[in-house]
């Protein structure tokens, strides 16, 4: 496969599974402003921004609606759920013959919805209708992909795409929380706290799942183990990270002849760390600090997916 | 003068509109009757109700979108794609018809793949004066880089789209050479794909000889190119990219192929080799079908801003570890101005008389005849010879005085950039309209020519329409649309 080609397919992944986890972030704390709380809006859409890590350009400005407003629709920002959407759309144009054709109608129906149901001005009526329809739209998406493409190296570059943005997005949204909610969090858990919780696990479509697993009881060292250790829910880091060091197991199986041991070995390094952790163990030492390891892990993931694959240097390549 | 069928023998909707003068009609002869292979066809479209037509029509239309098959109008951030439209009668060729173009292509071929060797080598049509040196020496596409450089089987031009019009007589003529990167084969596949679901029936009964082995063909003259020594040569396709208007038909050939279809910055050349990046590694290239133009083809040497092709490309082409196909430099063989000259070039390399002839056509760098053109604008069609697509042109009979006055500064400026040729009256063929009825519309035809180890052209081409009434321009920026083209076996 063409490495400008498997390129395209990482960032096409990437950049749904970017703006499905943005809009599902916006939708539930538009949604959590509806009831009573002690979290003030300055504080709760911080904690937002953070989660996103800090997009560019775009801060707390007093008005809820127009920065709702911004991080969904506008197209200026490249951190935008319409301009991750576009930015997905981009790329698989750019390798129209490489997915299926149910694939691109897919992918242009989102567009198409998203470009009619985007409103001129910020208003949170339009948002209800907006977001579900685009988070429906990246399900589909995906549905597609895996019953329409092979899945050979291609479907494993999306695979590998999508997981890595999911376990970074998990990441970075468990460390706001713990700094943000649980390191100050006090001895009882009151209604608010535990709504601010349960919009945590909805963020991650995990608060059912939770359920099944630990009953409604929530707490905080339950929900850290649910998201980052479980190794059966979709959205938990471990999964994610299974799934990635699958695929890339898959990858280096069919391009042979590429050096890629040393990216085999981290990704190899975090499933097995990930495996074999204990929540408890998490706790008595520093989660934050943890969680801050995970992202830096995933993105050597990243640089050294482009070395083997995409950016290898061509004195490396007529080398071997 | 203008006649209108008499409309006993049809439904008065179906030909109420039909008209015929002087020019051929591809249906009717000059005394109204029907030519005997079209008569099934009318037979068809006069049983079938308006409805019917009406909803096959739509159907082949909703294919096209479907499948994608569509010309893209680049926007900021949205992409627009519009279907090229698409007539559903189809254009008969009779086997006859069709012996006589094939024997008359393969002939301009041969000579005009001499005639490019000639040109880059010895030079000897220029040194016995049949050619003036200046017409070549001053031709935009010449490439002095192709100078001495060997390319394999002697091929120059590998796939050829030649367009023919058919003059008050019947006779096929050619119109122009397209030798450099022809496009539209994929309307062509697609076209018949789709008629085939539209009208099936009718298709069964006509005995329709095949053209979907064209890819395959393709593939095979270019393997034939392939540098010596690489028995399993890799080839691929090399496209400007998305933003093309004809990326789709590369996606299209490059699928329909089993090939690669690459981009200039998927290519990395070291030591005069030539390879693709991909995740398995680097691979080597043995033989690249491109659709982008010479000038774009290496920022080495040629346009240094090009980022459409890869830096070092041509010096591995010299060394000859690459095939390009077509070879550089063919653009000076379908100048506008040396076409004038191509069957003197046939007399010339193969001693024969052309088979298909050329359209009367009038150099402008020659005093006598720029005069006889200056004179008689109004009469004329002239055309930028650098100039494609319908661009640049003057349709005498249908300008302003403003418009001929300005292409009159023109020509005194720069005499060697224009030709001019009477404007042709050239065939109708019957097309299908919206609203139920049938008119009589322009159309050229542009067979495909695979030149390889040996001559391929399959049989049939691109009918291109000039869908607006009264309009002799077929190309699609310009209002035009196509058809299928049937050759009868």
């Amino acid at each position: 496969m063409l490495s400008r080609v498997a390129d395209s397919l990482y960032w096409t992944a990437r950049y749904l599974e970017r703006a499905e986890h943005a809009a599902r972030l916006v939708d539930i704390n538009v949604g959590l402003m509806l009831d009573l709380s002690r979290v003030s809006a300055e504080r709760r859409w911080k904690r937002v921004l953070a989660a996103l890590g800090h997009p560019r350009d775009i801060e707390w400005n007093n008005d809820v609606y127009s920065l709702v407003h911004t991080l969904v629709f506008d197209t200026n920002h490249p951190a935008s759920v319409t301009a991750c959407v576009i930015a997905a759309r981009e790329n698989a144009r750019q390798i129209r013959e490489e997915i299926s054709t149910e694939q691109w109608q897919r992918l242009n129906h989102l567009f198409h919805d998203i470009s009619r149901l985007r409103p001129l001005s910020p208003s949170d009526r339009q948002l209800s209708e907006f977001l579900p329809v685009l988070i429906d739209g990246v399900h589909l998406f995906q549905g597609v992909t895996d019953t329409t493409l092979s899945h050979g190296e291609g479907w494993q570059f999306l695979q590998v795409g999508r997981f890595l943005e999911r376990a970074t997005a998990s990441a970075t949204l468990l460390a706001v929380y713990h700094e943000d909610v649980f390191a100050n969090m006090e001895e009882t858990v009151d209604a608010y706290t535990y709504l601010e919780w349960i919009g945590l696990l909805r963020v991650c479509t995990a608060f059912e799942a939770y359920c099944k697993v630990y009953t409604a009881d929530l707490t905080y060292e339950r929900i850290l183990e649910f998201l980052l250790l479980d190794a059966e829910f979709p959205h938990s880091i471990r999964f994610s990270i299974d799934r990635l060091h699958e695929s890339l197991e898959a990858i280096e199986e069919e391009s042979h002849g590429q050096n890629a041991s040393e990216l085999m070995r981290v990704s190899g390094k975090l499933k097995s760390s990930l495996g074999y952790a204990q929540v408890s163990e998490i706790r008595a030492q520093d989660p934050a600090r943890y969680l801050r390891g995970i992202l830096d892990q995933c993105r050597l993931i990243h640089d050294l997916i482009y070395e083997v694959y995409i950016q290898y240097s061509v004195q490396t390549a007529l080398a071997m | 003068m203008s006649t209108t069928l008499s409309r006993g023998q049809f439904d008065n909707r179906l030909l109420r509109e039909y008209f015929l003068d002087d020019a051929y009609d591809e249906m009717f002869a000059v005394d109204g009757s029907i030519r005997p292979h079209y008569v099934a066809l009318l037979d068809l479209l006069a049983s079938l109700p308006r409805e019917e037509l009406q909803r096959r029509k739509q159907s082949a239309d909703v294919s096209f979108l479907m499948q994608g098959i569509t010309f893209t109008v680049y926007g900021r951030e949205e992409g627009t794609e519009r279907i090229f439209p698409y007539d559903l009668i189809p254009r008969l060729v009779t086997s006859a018809e069709w012996d006589h173009i094939e024997r008359g292509l393969t002939q301009r071929i041969t000579a005009l793949n001499v005639f490019l060797h000639d040109v880059y080598h010895e030079g000897k049509i220029l040194a016995q004066g049949v050619i003036p040196r200046e017409i070549v020496y001053t031709c935009q596409h010449f490439r002095r880089q192709m100078r001495g450089l060997q390319v394999p089987r002697n091929v120059y031009v590998t796939v050829a789209g030649t367009d023919l019009l058919r003059l008050k007589s019947g006779e096929y003529v050619v119109l122009e050479d397209n030798l450099r990167v022809p496009s539209g084969v994929s309307y062509m596949l697609t076209n018949r794909r789709i008629m085939k679901r539209t009208l099936p029936y009718l298709f069964r009964n006509y005995g329709v000889r095949p053209i979907e082995q064209y890819p395959q063909a393709l593939l095979s003259t270019l393997r034939s190119i392939a540098p010596e020594g690489r028995p399993e040569p890799t080839i691929v396709l090399l496209t400007p990219g998305v933003y093309n208007s004809a990326y789709f038909e590369h996606t299209y050939l490059a699928r329909q192929m089993g090939i690669e279809l690459v981009e200039g910055r998927d290519l990395v050349i070291h030591d005069n080799i030539v390879y693709m990046r991909t995740t398995g590694g680097l691979k080597r290239v043995d033989v690249i079908y491109r659709r982008v133009d010479d000038d774009f083809i290496d920022p080495l040497a040629f346009r240094p801003d090009s980022i459409l092709g890869a830096a070092g490309l041509f010096n591995a082409y010299r060394a000859g570890n690459v095939t390009l196909a077509n070879a550089l430099g063919t653009g000076v063989a379908d100048d506008k101005a040396l076409y004038a000259y191509v069957p003197a070039i046939i007399r010339y390399y193969l001693n024969e008389e052309p088979i298909l002839n050329n359209v009367e056509t009038y150099i402008l760098s020659d005093p006598a005849q720029r005069q006889h053109v200056l004179e008689n604008l109004d009469k004329l069609v002239v055309k930028a010879v650098g100039e494609s697509g319908g661009y640049g042109m003057l349709i005498g009979p249908q300008s302003t005085a403003a418009e001929r006055e300005e292409f009159q500064r023109r020509i005194e400026a720069n005499p060697r950039n224009y030709i001019a040729q009477p404007t042709l009256d050239f065939s109708r063929s019957p097309c299908l309209f919206d609203d139920g009825s049938v008119e009589p519309r322009h159309i050229d035809l542009r067979p495909y020519i695979l030149f390889g180890d040996k001559v391929t052209i399959v049989p049939g081409g691109l009918t291109r329409v000039a869908l607006r009434k009264g309009s002799l321009v077929v190309n699609s920026s310009q209002g035009g649309g196509s058809k299928d083209t049937w050759v009868l076996g």
